[in-house]
């Protein structure tokens, strides 16, 4: 019979490390993706061809930063992944060159007081 | 080239996304993973073979700006809410996957015989103009997730304490935190209907903040409300911040 024996309740069928090929942590260079790290796509990173051999998650994660470049935090609600399973696919994308990541700027040399002035000017007008 | 082996040139993914088992080799047990050192961002494929040389700065054209601000409290205080009003996305649930040890597992042996769980963090952003955005996060308020907040208040412009007056005592903790990690932060006072108000003195002194530190009364349900606590904030990060950078460089100023 086909009754469905999995609904929501039962929570994801494919446990999160499955996506990952059980690693918690990206890859060689062991970049860590801040939550507000920016991802986009590397123009002319991948072509159709090489799409199609990543896996499905890898996909929606490019499919996602394609439309717009997003922040770790974004994807991974957007993907509905947790955090640290995005961190691992990134870490894949990276390496395999379709996506670049900028760094959020170090604490130590944070806020110049021109981008302050900014933000304030624009939470005023929000 | 091994499969799995951190030598997986750039162009291939190291595996596929399935179905891949994790062997012993399987990563990134040799990586040492500097959380917090300046990792190297690796080149971008199309070179070949060439042994991974630390690249120095982000690309430039990427050079968009992302602040971090914290949104901290009691459980129940309106974290939540403030983030949803300020936000113009609505406010997004991110999960980070957690061991029940409170780390993330390494890969290899014991993975399967872990319990994971996750935890989420609401957030939201602001975009001031393309290219500078202001994201809020939303501390998970139990303490057994206090590693989380190191991780997010690494690179933070700074937080905002909740507060309400009638359970001052459930702050204590996120104002201890962030006097500790010197992160400037805000106290915002929710008024709450039918709580009796207190002046923003009267608080300060209750929580035996430092000089200085700014307490602002709020509702958190208002966004014009939210946007005072914010702009708040940013002007208090930006003296100490000034402060600091002059304490630091002596008499003569300039960018460190």
């Amino acid at each position: 019979m086909n009754v469905q024996w999995y609904d929501a309740e039962a929570g994801p069928l494919v446990r999160p490390y499955a996506m990952t090929g059980g690693r918690t942590k990206p890859g060689p260079h062991g970049v860590r993706f801040d939550l507000i790290a920016l991802v986009a796509v590397e123009p002319g990173g991948a072509d159709a061809a090489t799409e199609s051999l990543l896996g499905p998650e890898h996909r929606s994660l490019l499919g996602l930063c394609r439309a717009e470049t997003q922040s770790v935090a974004e994807l991974a609600a957007d993907a509905d992944l947790p955090v640290g399973v995005v961190r691992v696919l990134l870490g894949d994308l990276l390496e395999a060159g379709h996506v670049r990541v900028s760094r959020p700027v170090p604490a130590a040399q944070l806020p110049d007081e021109r981008i302050l002035r900014e933000v304030i000017e624009g939470l005023r007008a929000l | 080239m091994g499969r799995y082996g951190s030598d997986a040139g750039p162009g291939e993914l190291p595996e596929p996304a399935r179905g891949a088992q994790p062997g012993p080799g399987a990563t990134p047990a040799r990586v040492p993973a500097p959380a917090r050192a300046p990792a190297p961002v690796p080149a971008p494929a199309s070179e070949p073979e060439r042994e991974p040389e630390p690249e120095p700065e982000p690309e430039p054209e990427l050079a968009a700006l992302a602040l971090k601000i914290l949104v901290a409290g009691g459980f129940g205080v309106g974290k939540t809410t403030l983030v949803g009003a300020v936000s113009e996305i609505r406010p997004l649930r991110t999960e980070e996957l957690l061991s029940e040890a409170g780390e993330l597992v390494d890969d290899t042996g014991g993975v399967d015989q872990k319990t994971t769980t996750t935890v989420a963090m609401d957030f939201g952003r602001i975009t001031i103009r393309s290219g500078l955005a202001l994201y809020l996060f939303g501390t998970p308020g139990q303490d057994r997730f206090w590693f989380l907040w190191d991780e997010l208040s690494q690179g933070a412009l700074g937080a905002v304490v909740l507060a309400d007056t009638r359970r001052l005592q459930d702050c204590f903790p996120a104002v201890d935190y962030f006097e500790h990690r010197g992160i400037p932060f805000v106290v915002a006072v929710n008024c709450f209907a039918g709580a009796r108000t207190y002046g923003a003195q009267d608080v300060a002194r209750a929580l035996d903040l430092e000089q200085g530190t700014p307490v602002v009364l709020c509702d958190a349900r208002d966004k014009d409300s939210g946007k005072e606590v914010l702009i708040r904030l940013v002007e208090y990060a930006g003296r100490v911040h000034t402060a600091r950078l002059l304490d630091a460089v002596g008499p003569q100023t300039g960018p460190v």
